[in-house]
């Protein structure tokens, strides 16, 4: 078994990607397949005063045009978000409605108000160019910081704010400011970012009218939520009669988990046509259309005594939701932020209020890491600008406060089960060279070049969730997964997880889970995802939850199959089930040489001529786990920066993580998911901006202008984890599917104004913004 | 894409006379540019000219005291010339940082200068260099040909055939790229012709490539990266955009400058 | 108009627009779907294949500019069982995650090697400027080429 777990495993998957086999959702023809345009908003806000479609249907290869009032007329409802978050005042947060195409007012550059089908995608695109349509542009608000000043986007929600929502003693933590020796306080933005998984959105439905059932194959990182969501809240079908697929999707970073417009319209046309119909983002409606990420202005105080000791944390957050709420845009800036306030640290009194407002900008959602690099980034920022302020080593000033004694319950809600954060620091440190900095940085100065550390330890929250407590703060799904194995009369098992892998390597990693569950090689294991037609039930992959939960569900499974085994081969081997042994594929009966191999087992089951009285034939178990807990991944991240003086340049010449994800399946697959965190992060840092002009315009909407990380704006990465084993899942997993995006902003920052020897600099660090602030400007 | 025709004439007499049988016909170089912009609709010819089967305008070879290039030369061919690289290696080495790999072994020089943006790298050298650009019908000095922002001395139909690049005694090429497009946000190019003979060209910072006189003047009268400390550099014309203000811009180009500068010394 | 190429090493004749992409050509009209789209700028590189043996983006050439051409894309360097070094080798350091980029950037790679530069780190990520990955960071892409470089030298 332990030849498996823990193995760098080469990905069986990487066959198909890297042969061009892969099946991602634009590969799949359709036999009289059609194509779907949409026609979008070029108004931040505007009227809908009508809509010709002659327009569009006198040219040839145009199909069909539907808009907001044909999809309402046919029952269609409105996107929902699925995350019900209370003001203080205990009112509901305000939701605007939002039809998948805009019936009287669109709201964001990009917003699709009718879809055109044609014969081809060229028909397609000529039909909703032209398309007349008679928008009377309206007054628009797209800046976050004057949003709640500024004009009202929504009927019936004042100063465009749909919460305000706090967590954590106001009081105690007012009380503990006032007491500080010392507060250090900061302001900042947390920048705008939009996610660019490389595969751009898409989907091709297929209506069967025999069956009466649709099957939308889709960009989706979560083909259970989204079926329940189409069906329960937009009435697209009964829930039984819609099949979600997830094929092969080309990375999602979370912006594929929502449901969008585009899939809702489609699906519904494709029924209304009795048609295939295909849809595929290029990416300039990517930009315009994926839900963004962050968006945050915070300002927060760090109140100390005069040794550095925490006393009190208060944060005040504007959160961007856009112009509307996504589908978890309400969790995202408050559940999935502000209880990781606490960080690392026992700081004993924390507060924080956070105000959700609507801009006439694309709906803010979650990206990797959602709410937790904003955290961090709070968090990891003013412990090292209170370090600088105190004179205190950045090192130091974080061990005075490092929680050190588990379980910890935080001031914001969350209990820690478990975790060494010194020890990851140590050899972080190690790592890093920390001791060699001074020499390097005399060295930089020598070649006119300013160097900068920087740190960030933080701490996540994995593994969502208890769907107890998830729904009891709002959620309107449970967060439990499923796992199913059905071994075959042969031996050879399916296992079907819920959960959904874009990237993830869930084929390798599931199957290394469960062949050393069951004992058997790992190609006798077939691991199938992705698929509401052939999985029972999911929730789908995200927040760095497949293998803590879903893996878990697998397990569970796997036990199951081995007590009915024992079941079966007892009565067969004339002992009673618990004289059974069984380890690595075998069942014993204990003290005797009579033994059976997993195959044999599977087989009597099938052929269930010599089999217990009374026990079902077959060997198939499924499981729902459903966790106690949220897991806990931290650790340290150490970013090593230079800056040309003369332009502003910031370089990355060195970038550690040192990680505690709980157990490791495969250590290869869990460094991957770091780097690619750690590359975004760092974009996030240096290069990436979703920027809107004043009048909803998105300047940044395209590879022209969004600076995406390439290979030679990133170093190599130095990579290790630590262990301390999740208390409360079979797997004793954490989760690392966003850690590098969480760490890695806060580290690369601090590393800045390290050099700069000034906090003031925003994200993301441009050269500009960095040669400014060397002027003193 | 709007519907056109296609032509892939195989000499030069055939591409200017099939150009001209077209109102809204266009030359087809590389493509890296007119293909992209064709996409999204911002130029809609009734037929394109494909010069690739030119290959009169294919390469690289010396002609008294000049470098001459072939204007369907593409960026990676010049890159990798030995030719150029004798003669101007700083050519070489700005053709190896024009756009990416892709767009190298496809961009022409040909391509580059008649659709003169802002941001591209080959101006800079022309400008530099005070090159000579030699068409279907005259020949046109570098001084006279970028005529602002993607306007050049082309007539219509006017095709380049080739370029000729005064040799230098040393050079360099500098740029700043933009971090998203890899354009030049600024590319300063200097060439020193000996007898305190200095051109410079840069791209990026204006409407289109041009020659900062004040950084001539200060390099001709000392050929060192600490001449350039003061200079005064006039940005009231410069681009300034998200990624760089006009301010910033000026300071690039003083850096910029000052840095090829000291490659061209060392 | 009728376009003629070598596609994979297959003869291929096919009728497409004079404004049809190379990309369109070889995704729908050949079903070669491992050329992928990813951007409409001609930045991202998902759509690299090999054209008389250099990398372009095929977003960026017309099917027609292609007429005479020999075409390579991922599915003619190699097939399971008979990987191309390249391939074998963005296995073996896990060079990929969604495999979207992935076709792309092993073509642009194959270009960058057989472009017969020394190759160390730097000269890697340098010469990988057409290309954009979003889930590997590039670190164990750049694993991969150094692998597949040192394999062919």
């Amino acid at each position: 078994m332990n030849a498996i777990i823990g193995q760098p495993i080469r990905r069986r998957e990487d066959i198909r990607f890297i042969t061009g086999r892969g099946r991602y959702t634009d590969d799949i023809a359709v036999a009289g397949q059609t194509y779907a345009v949409f026609a979008r908003s070029p108004y931040a806000r505007a009227k809908i005063r009508g809509i010709d479609k002659a327009s569009a249907k006198a040219l040839a290869g145009v199909i069909e045009v539907f808009t907001g009032a044909d999809l309402a007329a046919g029952g269609i409802g409105t996107l929902p978000c699925g995350w019900l978050v209370k003001s203080t005042d205990g009112s509901d947060m305000k939701v605007a409605p939002r039809p998948p195409l805009a019936i009287e007012q669109v709201n964001f550059v990009g917003e699709p108000y009718a879809v055109v089908i044609a014969a081809t995608a060229a028909a397609a695109k000529a039909g909703a160019e032209a398309l007349e349509a008679d928008l009377e542009e309206l007054p628009a608000q797209a800046a976050l910081a004057t949003a709640m000043e500024g004009v009202q986007i929504h009927d019936g929600i004042e100063k465009n704010l749909s919460f305000h929502w706090s967590i954590g003693d106001q009081a105690k933590t007012d009380a503990a400011l006032k007491a500080a020796s010392h507060i250090t306080t900061l302001t900042f933005a947390n920048n705008r970012l939009i996610p660019n998984a490389i595969e751009p959105r898409a989907c091709v439905a297929v209506y069967d009218a025999a069956a009466d059932e649709i099957t939308l194959t889709t960009t989706s990182q979560n083909p259970h939520v989204e079926r329940l969501i189409l069906t329960a809240f937009l009435n697209l079908a009964p829930e039984h009669k819609l099949r979600v697929i997830s094929p092969d999707v080309g990375g999602g970073f979370g912006s594929k988990i929502f449901v969008y417009p585009e899939e809702t319209a489609v699906a519904w046309a494709a029924r209304a046509l009795n048609r295939p119909i295909k849809w595929t983002a290029d990416r300039s409606e990517a930009f315009l259309s994926d839900a963004h990420g962050r968006d945050h202005l915070t300002t927060a105080e760090l109140g100390m005594d005069a040794n550095g000791t925490f006393l009190g944390l208060r944060v005040k957050t504007r959160a961007n939701l856009g112009a509307y709420l996504s589908t978890f845009g309400s969790a995202v800036p408050t559940y999935l932020y502000a209880t990781l306030l606490a960080g690392q640290y026992k700081t004993p009194a924390i507060y924080a209020e956070v105000d959700g407002v609507y801009t006439n900008t694309a709906p803010v959602d979650a990206y990797r890491g959602a709410g937790r690099p904003e955290a961090t980034y709070v968090v990891e920022r003013i412990v090292e600008a209170a370090a600088r302020e105190m004179k205190i080593d950045p090192v130091e000033i974080r061990r005075r406060n490092v929680i050190r004694e588990f379980p910890y319950e935080t001031p914001v809600a969350l209990v820690y089960d478990i975790g060494d954060y010194e020890q990851s620091l140590a050899r972080a440190l190690k790592l890093a060279d920390v001791a060699g900095f001074p020499a390097r940085r005399v060295a930089a100065e020598a070649r006119g070049m300013k160097r900068g550390l920087g740190y960030a330890c933080y701490i996540e929250a994995c593994g969502l969730a208890p769907s107890k407590i998830a729904i009891s703060l709002g959620g309107g799904v449970g967060l439990f997964e499923s796992g199913e194995i059905r071994v075959n009369p042969t031996g050879s098992v399916t296992a079907f997880t819920g959960s959904h892998s874009h990237g993830q390597g869930h084929e390798t990693t599931f199957a290394q889970v469960v062949a050393s569950k069951l004992g058997i090689p790992m190609d006798q294991v077939e691991v199938v995802h992705g698929d509401t037609g052939r999985m029972e039930y999911g929730l789908g992959t995200y927040g760095s939850r497949s293998l803590a939960v879903g893996g878990s569900a697998l397990v569970r499974s796997a036990e199951k199959i081995i007590a009915k085994g024992k079941l079966i081969s007892a009565h067969m081997m004339e002992t009673t089930p618990d004289e059974v042994e069984f380890d690595e594929g075998v069942f014993t009966a204990r003290g005797t040489n009579k033994k059976m191999t997993f195959g044999e087992v599977a087989f009597a089951a099938y052929v269930p001529a010599n089999y217990p009285e009374g026990l079902e034939p077959g060997l198939s178990e499924k499981s729902f786990y459903d966790p106690v807990n949220w897991t806990y991944p931290a650790g340290t991240h150490i970013a090593e920066v230079e800056i040309d003086p003369e332009t502003g340049v910031v370089e990355v010449v060195a970038f550690t993580a040192v990680d505690d994800f709980g157990e490791i399946i495969n250590p290869m697959i869990v460094e991957g998911q770091v780097h690619g965190g750690v590359a975004q992060g760092i974009g996030q840092a240096l290069l990436e901006h979703g920027i809107y002009d004043d009048d909803g315009q998105l300047l940044t909407g395209s590879y022209m202008d969004y600076a995406m990380p390439r290979a030679d704006d990133l170093p190599s990465f130095k990579v290790e984890t630590t262990v301390t084993p999740c208390t409360h899942n079979p797997l004793g997993a954490k989760g690392c599917g966003e850690a590098g995006a969480i760490g890695a902003p806060a580290a690369v920052m601090n590393a800045v104004t390290d050099a700069l020897g000034r906090e003031d600099v925003a994200m993301p660090a441009t050269p500009e913004r960095v040669w400014r602030a060397l002027q003193g400007v | 894409m709007q519907d056109c025709a296609y032509h892939r004439p195989g000499n030069l007499a055939d591409a200017v006379s099939l150009r001209r049988g077209g109102g809204g016909s266009a030359y087809l170089a590389g493509g890296m540019t007119l293909i992209p912009t064709m996409k999204q609709g911002l130029a809609q010819p009734d037929a394109l000219v494909d010069l690739a089967g030119l290959n009169e305008l294919v390469g690289c070879r010396l002609e008294s005291g000049a470098l001459v290039i072939g204007a369907m030369t593409r960026h990676a061919a010049v890159a990798q010339s030995s030719v150029v690289e004798g003669a101007i290696p700083a050519l070489a080495a700005l053709a190896g940082q024009i756009g990416d790999r892709q767009v190298r072994n496809r961009g022409t020089l040909g391509g580059s200068l008649a659709n003169s943006d802002p941001a591209a790298d080959y101006p800079a050298a022309v400008i530099g260099l005070g090159a000579t650009i030699r068409t279907d019908r005259r020949e046109i000095a570098a001084d006279d040909y970028f005529k602002g922002l993607f306007e050049t001395a082309l007539d219509e139909g006017e095709l380049i055939r080739e370029v000729a690049f005064p040799i230098p005694a040393r050079a360099a090429y500098r740029k700043f790229p933009h971090p998203a497009s890899r354009f030049a946000i600024v590319g300063v190019f200097v060439a020193d012709f000996g007898s305190g003979r200095v051109r410079v060209g840069v791209t990026g910072a204006g409407p289109c490539a041009f020659r900062p006189v004040s950084i001539e003047q200060a390099l001709a009268a000392r050929l060192d990266p600490a001449a350039l400390g003061g200079v005064a550099i006039d940005s009231s014309q410069f681009n300034s955009d998200l990624a760089a203000s006009a301010a910033f811009r000026a300071q690039l180009v003083r850096v910029m400058a000052k840095r090829a500068v000291q490659d061209l010394l060392s | 108009m009728n376009v003629s190429m070598v596609v994979n090493g297959e003869a291929c004749e096919i009728e497409a627009a004079p404004n049809a992409l190379l990309v369109d050509v070889l995704r729908q009209t050949l079903r070669l779907t491992g050329v992928h789209v990813g951007c409409d700028t001609s930045q991202c590189g998902a759509c690299t294949v090999r054209m008389n043996g250099r990398a372009v983006k095929a977003c960026t050439v017309l099917a027609a500019q292609a007429d005479g051409s020999e075409v390579t894309t991922i599915e003619g360097l190699g097939a399971p069982g008979a990987l191309h070094p390249l391939q074998a080798a963005f296995q073996e350091t896990h060079g990929l995650q969604c495999g979207f980029c992935t076709p792309g950037m092993i073509m642009s790679a194959l270009d960058l090697i057989e472009s017969g530069e020394r190759l160390d780190e730097a000269k890697v990520r340098a010469g990988l400027d057409g290309n954009f990955c979003r889930c590997t960071g590039y670190h164990n892409i750049v694993k991969a080429v150094l692998l597949a470089a040192g394999a062919n030298a």
